[in-house]
Parts: C-alpha cells; sequence; structure tokens
C-alpha cells in the first residue's frame, strides 16, 4: 500500500485510489462537487484543490508546490500533499465564491436547505463575504413531470446531473444545453423525464436544481424528520431505504446505502411509491358491517373480541397471508390456522413460480448474485424478463455490468476505472455482451447486444439450445444460441437472469439449465456463473421458504371453501390474484371473513371485519428479497389513529385463544425467533438486524437528529404540553433525538449526518471505503448464501428441474396467448395508490402485431375484448410482438381476470371507450407546455 | 415502437445533403454539426421541428442534439434576418474602435445587438474572434468578411447592399 504525507502526517492508502477517495477515506474533510463515488472523476469543478509537492526538499524549501485537483490525482507511494496549507484553502474558497456568483440567496426557500452540499462546502471552504456586486444570471425552469421540481438558477454547473442521467442511468432526454455562463441543464422541451431512475437526480444534484416535488410542496427540513432504516416493499430486489416523517405523514424517501443492494440509487417506483402510506384509502378505525352491510367503526378491543370469537371453537378457519407482508406477521397468521389451512397468499401459478424459483436457486451450481454482484457481470443473457419494469434497480446494475468491457480496456493502458471520462472514451461504443430474449420491446434493448422476440415457449427453447452449445452437445451453427454461448463462455462472471414475468416455468429452468452448464464447464481460473431469478413481491423468496411443502393456492382454498367458517385474510387484494368468479365463489362461502390489512382494498371491502393494519413505515418486519437476503425494516413513526402492526393484532388474538405457540411469545423478536426454530430455511432472518435488546453506548439509537424542532409547536394547536415521547419496546430504535447514530450495526442506520457533512454526502464518514460496506456491517443476512462455498473443483448441480425444451410456440387461428407487459407505474399494487405517481398510471392495454392487428381489424386506441368477457382492453399496435401472442398491461385495474399463458379469443368491441384517465404517461409531454 | 415515423420537415435536398456527410462517418450521430449547418444553410436557422427532425434522422434524441446546437453561437435556434451582421468586440477590434462602429450600426438599423430589424433584413450579433485581428476592426455580414472598417465603408456596405436589393 502506498504511503503518502498529507499536511506532515503520514498515511497509507489503497493503491489506485485517487486522493479525494483516500482523503475522505481517512475522515479527513476535502470539499468537492463533482466526483461521486460511483460516476468517478471528471475534474470539472476544481473544488478539490490541494498542493502537491516534487519531494521532501521542495516541501522543506518553502517552495510554492503546485496546485492539483484530489480527484484526478492517483496516490502514489512518498507523495506529499498539503490540505489546509494557506495556498490551497485559499484557492477552493475562491472556487467556491466563483461558484457562488449566480447562485441566488435562497436558502430559506429552497428544498435542499439543511441538506445542501452547497452549502456544506461553503461554509467548509470559508468562502463569507460576496465581492461580486453584478446583475446575477436567471434561467427559465422547466416542468419536469410530477416526480422533480426544476429550479436552474441554483445550478454550480457541476455536470453530475446529466452523467448521472445519461452516463449512469442511460437516459436520453437531459442534456447540457448552451455554453459559458449561461449553460442550462434540462430537457429539450418542457415535459416528463423520461427516465424510470430520475428521482435520483434530487439526491445527486449537490444543490437545490432538482428537488423532490411532493417535498416541495409539502414541506419539512431534512433536520425534522424522523427516519428510520426500512425497506422498499415495490418490487422483489429489496433496496434499503430511509423514509422521512413529519406530522404523521411519510415526506419523502431518500436512498439507503446498501454496498452489496442498491448502492447510491433507487428507482422511482421505490422512491415516490412508497407514498402510498398518506393515500386516503388508508384505513384507521376496526369496522364490522352490520346486518343492513354498513360498516361501523368499532373499538379495537371489541374488534380482537369479534376476531378471537370468530377463530375459537368448532370453526373452521382458513387464512391467506400475503407475499407483501412479514415472515412473521406470515408466520404467526400460519400458527393461528394450522398448516393444513393457511395458503401463502399465491394464485397457483404465482406459487408454484416461487417455488421453483427457490428450489432452483437452492440447488444451482452457479452463484445467486447480490446486485453487487450483478454489476460484476461480464456477459449477461436475460431471458423473459424486461427487467426496468420488473426487478428495475437490476436494470440500473445491468448498464453499469455492461461497462466492465470499457473497465477492461482501461486497464490494459493502466488507466484506472475512475478516470470517468477518458474511460468513456476509449470505449466509446464498445460494451460487455448483453443479450435480450424477451416478448415484447425491453427498455434495455439500447444496451444490448441482440435483442430476440419470442414467445415464452420459444424463449425457453432459446435457452436450453445455449445449455446445449455450452455443454457441447449441439451443432456449432445453431445460431443464435452459439453466439450466446460463445459470449457466455469466454467471459469471467457470465450471468444469467429470468423470472417469473411471463408466467412460464421452463424459462426459468433453461435458465437454471444455462447457469448450470457454464458452471461445469468454466474454465479454473474464471469466477462462478451467476444465476438471477426475479420474482414479483417484496417477500415472494420468504412466503416460498415460509411454505416449502405444498400449501394451498388461492384457487385451491376456493376449491374446498363450503368447508371453511372463518376466513382470514392478511394484506391481500385476492381480486388482483385470481379472476373474480373464483374469488367470489371463496368469498361467498365463507361465513366470516377478516381482512387485515393497510388499505381499503377491494377484498377488505368485502369484509365482515375489517383490521387496520400498520404499513410499512409504522411496523417492524423482515422480508426476503429475491437474491434470498432477509431484512429488516422499522417503523418510521408511531402508529396512527388504531392501526396495529399486523403481527399485533395476531399476537393479541393468539394470546386470547391460549394458542401454546405464543405462550413464549411476548414481543416482536419472539415471533422472529419462533419463525426462525420452526422454518430451517428461515433460520437466519434473526440476523438480519439486532434485536430490541442493542444499546449503541449504553441507549437506544436515536429516530431524529440532534436539530429536531419544535416538538412542543407541533401539536400547539392540541396542547402546549409536550407528551412523553412514545416508548419503542419492539426494537432498538428511540423516538427521540438522544443517543448516537454512530458506529451501530448497518442495519440500525437511520439517517446519515456528520459535522459539517448535512448533505447525504455525509455517507462517506459512515463507509469503510468508497463504495464499501458500512463501517458497521452490511444490512440483511443472505439466508441462499453459496458464495462461499461453491468452489471450482466441487461443482455437482443436484437440478431436479426438467432438461427438456418445450415444444415450439405455435400460433393457432383466433387464440392468442397472453404475454406480460410490465409497467414500473402500476403493475406494483401499493405503489399504484401514491399520490406522487397518480399522473404516471395510465389505463390498461392489450399489445399486438400489426398483422394480428389487421386480422382482427383494429388500429391504435381501439377497444379489443378478450375471451369470454375477461376484459375489454385498449389496443396498442406493437411490431416487436411475435404473431399469436398478446401482451397485457399485469398488475392494473381491468386485466385481473386475465391468466398470463392462457390462450384467449380477441374480438374487435366497437362500442368500447376508453376509460377516463390522465392520458399522458412518461413520453414526451407536449400536453403540459 | 414508434421508430418509423416520417420525418416531415427536412426538404429531399437536405435530407441528400446529410446523408453525403453520414457517408463518410464512422456513425450517424457524428455528423451532428454539419446536418445542422446544412439545415441553417437552407433555412437561415434551425426550428424545434427541424431539429427534432434532425435528431430523428440521425439516431439521436432531441435533447442530444439541442444540447450541440445550443453550445455553437452560430447556429441559430430562433429565427434571423436575410443578413447576419457579425461584429467581432474582441480585443484588438476594441482598441480598434468597436464601440463606436457597434453605435453606429445601431443608429443606421435601429436595433441592438442580438436584434433583428422590422423588415428582416439584418440580425446584428457580436462575435469574439474573426480571426483577422490584423485588419482590425473586421466584421462580417453575410459570408463577406470587411476589414480595416470605418465610418465611411460602413454608409458604403449598407448602401451598396441596400442599392443591389
Amino acid at each position: 500500500m502506498p504511503v503518502i504525507t498529507i499536511d506532515n502526517q503520514e498515511y497509507s492508502v489503497k493503491e489506485g485510489d485517487n486522493l479525494l477517495q483516500a482523503c475522505l477515506g481517512l475522515g479527513l474533510d476535502l470539499p468537492y462537487f463533482c466526483w461521486h463515488p460511483d460516476m468517478g472523476s471528471i475534474g470539472a469543478c476544481r473544488q478539490c484543490a490541494v498542493v502537491q509537492y516534487q519531494n521532501t526538499e521542495d516541501y522543506r524549501a518553502g517552495s510554492r508546490g503546485r496546485i492539483v485537483m484530489g480527484c484526478m490525482t492517483q496516490v502514489t507511494d512518498g507523495a506529499i500533499f498539503s490540505l489546509n496549507g494557506d495556498k490551497a484553502s485559499e484557492f477552493r474558497k475562491t472556487i467556491v465564491e466563483s461558484l457562488m456568483l449566480n447562485h441566488p440567496h435562497d436558502c430559506p426557500v429552497c428544498a435542499e436547505g439543511g441538506e445542501c452540499h452547497l452549502q456544506d462546502m461553503t461554509v467548509m471552504t470559508g468562502h463569507r463575504d460576496r465581492h461580486y456586486r453584478g446583475k446575477k444570471n436567471t434561467h427559465r425552469n422547466q416542468y419536469l413531470g410530477p416526480l422533480i421540481h426544476h429550479e436552474m438558477n441554483r445550478c454550480i454547473t457541476c455536470y453530475r446531473c446529466t452523467r448521472y442521467y445519461n452516463n449512469y442511468a442511460g437516459g436520453k432526454d437531459l442534456a447540457a444545453m448552451a455554453a459559458h455562463d449561461h449553460v442550462y441543464f434540462g430537457r429539450h422541451q418542457e415535459g416528463v423525464l423520461e427516465s424510470e431512475f430520475a428521482g435520483n437526480l434530487v439526491e445527486v444534484c449537490p444543490t437545490g436544481v432538482f428537488t423532490d416535488k411532493s417535498l416541495v410542496n409539502d414541506y419539512s427540513r431534512k433536520w425534522d424528520l424522523q427516519s428510520a432504516p426500512s425497506v422498499c416493499t415495490h418490487c422483489a430486489v429489496g433496496c434499503n431505504t430511509l423514509p422521512g416523517e413529519r406530522y404523521g405523514k411519510l415526506k419523502r424517501v431518500h436512498n439507503r446505502y446498501n454496498d452489496e443492494v442498491n448502492g447510491y440509487f433507487l428507482c422511482d417506483r421505490g422512491r415516490f411509491g412508497a407514498k402510498f402510506v398518506n393515500s386516503d384509502k388508508r384505513i384507521n378505525n376496526p369496522g364490522l358491517r352490520d346486518e343492513h352491510g354498513r360498516y361501523n367503526i368499532i373499538d379495537p378491543h371489541q374488534a380482537l373480541h369479534q376476531l378471537v370469537e370468530a377463530c375459537q371453537g368448532d370453526n373452521n378457519i382458513a387464512a391467506i397471508g400475503s407475499p407483501r407482508a412479514s415472515v412473521e406477521a406470515n408466520f404467526l397468521l400460519k400458527t393461528l390456522a394450522g398448516e393444513q389451512h393457511y395458503s401463502p397468499g399465491f394464485n397457483a401459478q404465482e406459487q408454484s413460480l416461487a417455488q421453483l424459483a427457490l428450489s432452483l436457486q437452492q440447488h444451482s451450481a452457479a452463484t445467486i448474485p447480490s446486485i453487487k454482484d450483478i454489476e460484476c457481470a461480464d456477459a449477461i443473457f436475460i431471458l423473459g424478463e424486461d427487467l426496468t419494469h420488473s426487478a428495475p434497480r437490476i436494470a440500473l446494475a445491468l448498464r453499469q455490468s455492461v461497462r466492465n468491457k470499457a473497465y477492461a480496456l482501461a486497464a490494459e493502458l493502466k488507466l484506472q476505472p475512475w478516470q470517468d471520462a477518458a474511460v468513456r472514451n476509449l470505449a466509446q461504443d464498445q460494451r460487455s455482451p448483453l443479450f435480450v430474449a424477451a416478448v415484447t420491446d425491453t427498455r434495455l434493448d439500447d444496451i444490448a447486444e441482440q435483442c430476440h422476440h419470442l414467445a415464452p415457449d420459444d424463449i425457453a427453447r432459446l435457452g436450453y439450445a445455449v445449455a446445449e452449445q455450452i455443454s457441447g452437445k449441439a451443432n456449432a451453427s445453431d445460431e443464435p444460441a452459439n453466439t450466446i454461448a460463445q459470449a457466455l463462455l469466454s467471459a469471467q462472471r457470465p450471468l444469467i437472469i429470468a423470472g417469473s414475468s411471463c408466467g412460464n416455468a421452463a424459462i426459468m429452468q433453461a435458465a437454471a439449465a444455462i447457469a448450470d452448464a457454464l458452471a461445469l464447464r468454466k474454465n479454473e481460473n474464471a469466477g462462478n456463473s451467476m444465476l438471477c431469478l426475479t420474482l414479483p413481491e417484496a417477500n415472494s423468496l420468504g412466503q416460498a421458504m415460509l411454505s416449502p411443502n405444498e400449501a394451498p393456492s388461492i384457487e385451491a382454498l376456493a376449491e374446498r371453501a363450503y368447508k371453511i367458517d372463518t376466513l382470514i385474510v392478511l394484506e391481500n387484494d385476492l381480486f388482483r390474484r385470481a379472476p373474480a368468479a373464483v374469488v367470489d365463489k371463496l368469498l361467498q362461502s365463507v361465513t366470516t371473513l377478516i381482512v387485515l390489512d393497510s388499505l381499503e382494498t377491494p377484498t377488505l371491502a368485502t369484509s365482515q371485519l375489517a383490521l387496520p393494519a400498520a404499513s410499512v413505515a409504522e411496523s417492524e418486519g423482515t422480508i426476503v428479497s429475491l437474491e434470498g437476503r432477509a431484512q429488516r425494516y422499522f417503523p418510521v413513526s408511531e402508529c396512527q389513529g388504531e392501526r396495529r402492526a399486523s403481527w399485533a393484532w395476531l399476537l393479541a388474538c393468539l394470546k386470547e385463544l391460549g394458542h401454546p405457540e405464543a405462550a413464549n411469545i411476548h414481543r416482536f423478536d419472539d415471533i422472529t425467533l419462533a419463525c426462525s426454530a420452526a422454518q430451517p430455511m428461515l433460520k437466519g432472518i434473526t440476523l438480519a438486524a439486532p434485536d430490541h435488546f442493542y444499546r449503541n453506548a449504553g441507549v437506544k439509537i436515536p429516530r431524529q437528529p440532534q436539530r429536531y424542532s419544535g416538538r412542543t409547536a407541533m401539536r400547539a394547536n392540541v396542547s402546549v404540553h409536550e407528551p412523553k415521547q412514545t416508548e419503542d419496546d419492539e426494537t432498538a430504535l428511540a423516538y427521540t433525538m438522544e443517543g448516537l447514530n454512530r458506529h451501530q450495526p448497518g442495519s440500525l442506520l437511520p439517517f446519515v449526518w456528520s459535522p459539517g457533512w448535512n448533505s447525504n454526502q455525509s455517507l462517506h464518514k459512515f463507509q469503510t471505503e468508497t463504495g464499501g460496506p458500512l463501517k458497521g456491517g452490511t444490512a440483511g443476512k443472505r439466508l441462499l448464501d453459496n458464495r462461499q462455498n461453491n468452489n471450482n473443483q466441487q461443482k455437482n448441480s443436484q437440478q431436479a428441474v426438467a432438461t427438456t425444451a418445450p415444444a415450439a410456440f405455435q400460433a393457432s387461428a383466433g387464440q392468442w396467448l397472453l404475454v406480460p407487459r410490465q409497467r414500473i407505474f402500476g403493475s406494483d399494487e401499493l405503489s399504484s395508490y401514491s399520490d406522487n405517481l397518480a399522473e404516471l398510471l395510465s389505463d390498461a392495454s392489450i399489445e399486438i402485431n400489426s398483422a394480428d392487428a389487421s386480422l382482427l381489424q383494429v388500429k391504435n386506441g381501439d377497444g379489443l375484448s378478450l375471451g369470454e368477457n375477461l376484459a375489454c382492453l385498449r389496443v396498442v399496435i406493437n411490431n416487436t410482438i411475435p404473431q399469436g401472442c398478446a401482451a397485457y398491461s399485469v398488475g392494473i385495474a381491468g386485466t385481473f381476470n386475465l391468466t398470463l399463458g392462457q390462450r384467449v379469443s380477441l374480438q374487435k368491441a366497437s362500442d368500447w371507450q376508453r376509460p377516463k384517465q390522465a392520458d399522458v404517461i412518461a413520453s414526451d409531454g407536449g400536453a403540459h407546455v | 415502437m414508434m421508430s418509423s415515423q416520417i420525418i416531415p420537415s427536412l426538404s429531399a435536398a437536405e435530407l441528400a445533403d446529410i446523408d453525403a456527410e453520414i457517408s463518410h462517418a464512422p456513425y450517424k450521430a457524428a455528423v451532428a454539426i454539419d446536418a445542422l449547418k446544412i439545415v441553417q444553410s437552407y433555412r437561415g436557422w434551425v426550428s424545434d421541428e427541424s431539429l427534432k427532425a434532425i435528431a430523428q434522422h440521425l439516431e439521436m434524441s432531441p435533447a442530444e442534439l439541442d444540447g450541440i446546437a445550443t453550445f455553437y453561437n452560430l447556429i441559430f435556434r430562433q429565427p434571423v434576418g436575410e443578413q447576419v451582421i457579425l461584429l467581432c468586440n474582441s480585443v484588438t477590434c476594441w482598441i480598434k474602435g468597436y464601440e463606436q462602429i457597434r453605435e453606429q450600426i445601431s443608429q443606421h438599423l435601429g436595433v441592438g445587438l442580438g436584434e433583428t430589424t422590422t423588415d428582416k433584413a439584418y440580425t446584428f450579433l457580436p462575435v469574439t474572434c474573426l480571426g483577422a485581428c490584423d485588419k482590425a476592426p473586421v466584421m462580417m455580414v453575410g459570408d463577406e468578411l470587411h476589414e480595416h472598417i470605418d465610418r465611411n465603408d460602413l454608409t458604403q456596405i449598407f448602401r451598396s447592399r441596400e442599392q443591389a436589393q
């Protein structure tokens, strides 16, 4: 390790790092703007200037040395720098002053104020008095959609926004316009930003040019926000989040760094979809239906009594859990109903696919990658997934994976990967190979070497053909299988991604077959192959693990509905999962329907007893992500109204019933413990985060920053006496600002702040090194971790899966195969309740190719009726869809009667009218100009 | 999905010129500046509509192309007059009387810098250097460079042009 001298002090630093990284890693304060730990250096802002000396003599002689930029200077053994010398600090002060020339003095009304990197750096450099007396440049702001607020006057032209948006996230509609002192960052015309990752601009921009529009319109300072470590529940990736609350409302969601999962970035569904917790559809009180069919609010004791009564005596109970509820709540429900009468809450198709994903991952000879591992892949084959819409954060990671080619080229020239501009210039359009086989066009097509649009069974067939090529069993002239196989074989870290989106088991099996073939054939020097299988919901894999044996699906329960007296449904809208006829049959046969949910779903609306459940922002729980990572989320704020965590309702019921299992369960941690003891596969969930006994320096971890203000004023309209803070008996966090937010395990980090670093850039104070794990360790516990024990010598695939490809897809006259069109905004249930995203949702549609359209005599915008009154949807003509297939918007109202892989007849619906709705989706928003 | 739209606003001649440039470039977007210049040579300026059409033809996003177009002062993103007057305000020309000349032109045309005459005959713009400092002060009217300009020259220049029309 090179040893460098900074201001007379010797430090050993990491080989290859730049000086800025090294300084921040050493805990030294060196200001910067344009550098970003995940985007590297371009040396544009000149803020991280230091003085470098030639040698010791040069330094001792009091020479002037030379000014160099920290972010562009690689550390070399024996180098001598001055960080705090007069010349260096004077230079940095002047730079800030020049950047501030056109910056308005609007901190008091700026949404960034209090967590502004520009504020921090200005204070840090000591710039106080402004000498410029001229007019400041002003700009017109643009409408950039419902999520992002634009305030161009505040720009300091660091170029971070375009570097993130275009280079990192692959966006095309944000650019740096003009030149000189009137550079403008915006769109060509006003309109909704197209990227599904635009929300990260809020955190990437060092000042207030791009801010969270919903926060701007309903504002609280960062220091007034109460927050807790949370996990995103809007897909199965399991990104770590930091929701911030004030006045009982969720104000915003920021990224919570996890080096192995989301790193520095979230997708917009996660960032803005979490606002569903503020929805009008939330329920606050228990409700009981009277004989006239009306709901009456009852108090919680009565509600509990009703629940207990319905479960008592000879009543036949059945229960339906949910892949969007925590492991703990599901475990208690399963305990209450008994294994035979508990359904994990999947429909039959979802259930078999979730179980398949679990068993394929358990038995695969390939590694199950984390998101960080995915970023390291150097050849990728995606089967049947439009990841930007089904597992968005993985799509962003893949945009980085294809750059591994560039890093390899750079390494040949001994160029460090953080030399961003140089590496990009060197590689130009050269990318690591990525192949997509999907039923429609996907958002990753622009970085793919080849895209194949095929019917689901044909995707699986291509997968098997590739597997055969790899194991050398097939004719080498079989294209495109041979090209894909060769690319995967010549890669060091090949990655295969598939998932449940198409509702097709063969695709996942084919993916596993390729990954296994690669694992068995890899040469000694290369790393293992990776297999990533995506699932639809936050806890899909956890549910598969909780009930690994045959468990009844929703349809199976419906079959024996006549035997059920009491049906308890936990956080699940059954109408989204099975055709209305099946659900109606189930719900109408049972005597008492009890629904626990946080939102007024159609299922809840048919219940006899409705119990208000706390949302993810008000309760604790463990969920298992698609990579098998058990992660704990913590309540950000106290429950409003009479809401209780689902587990709390169920535990109280078990206690009342005197259930033996509940005898030793007194609090949340006991449930986790009992669950890990009961189900070997979930053994590790207790390690997802420390239990409620954890203390940091003798006290609990504060949810509020030290400057949390107005605790008395906040409820002065009710009383000027400040009530005692709520005690949190369940977790190691407290509703207070007293305590230490340092050195605790990574899973207990409620916010990032460090003296002098008020913005999220303070993160480096909590990291072991740039881009490295948190000092307290990476959050979460991998339950399927085969990364260590999978060495090259002992590869032995035990796949208990089909090894033969399905028959080729045949279009049949008059029948169309239903395939999925996922939408980042809309396909997920909870986020579609978020007011923020309302404008971006659109009605359900069905996509067919133009040959099919002319056969059916329909054009864009016509209505098409599916099957026997299954659905009636708007036609979109899309020629990437194979003939004989029809892609419908999954998860969007109007399509719940449809099943993936089903064949239906299509017929023009001549009297169809489009449902009234905002008709602009994320596209060039001429309508807003 | 929407890739095969017809390009409405580029003429056959413009497309032919652009395609000629593309034929000796490694990829289409490489001729972005030339394409902008070609369209401007036909139309005097580059409208939003033209910009989108060029972007589509070059397989770029309008934002990307607009970033290039707005970077260059001499790609006009607003309509300009028949003739564009580029008066050098760089140091040599400034020493040699730029300010008086500017005033005089302004008076003659009745417009200030950055403006177009009401009859759309002239747009008056400053320029940082025309590469003829040894002949300062200089200006360009249309494609024509005028060197060592003084008061009489100006009257001459404008008179002869007005007569020519």
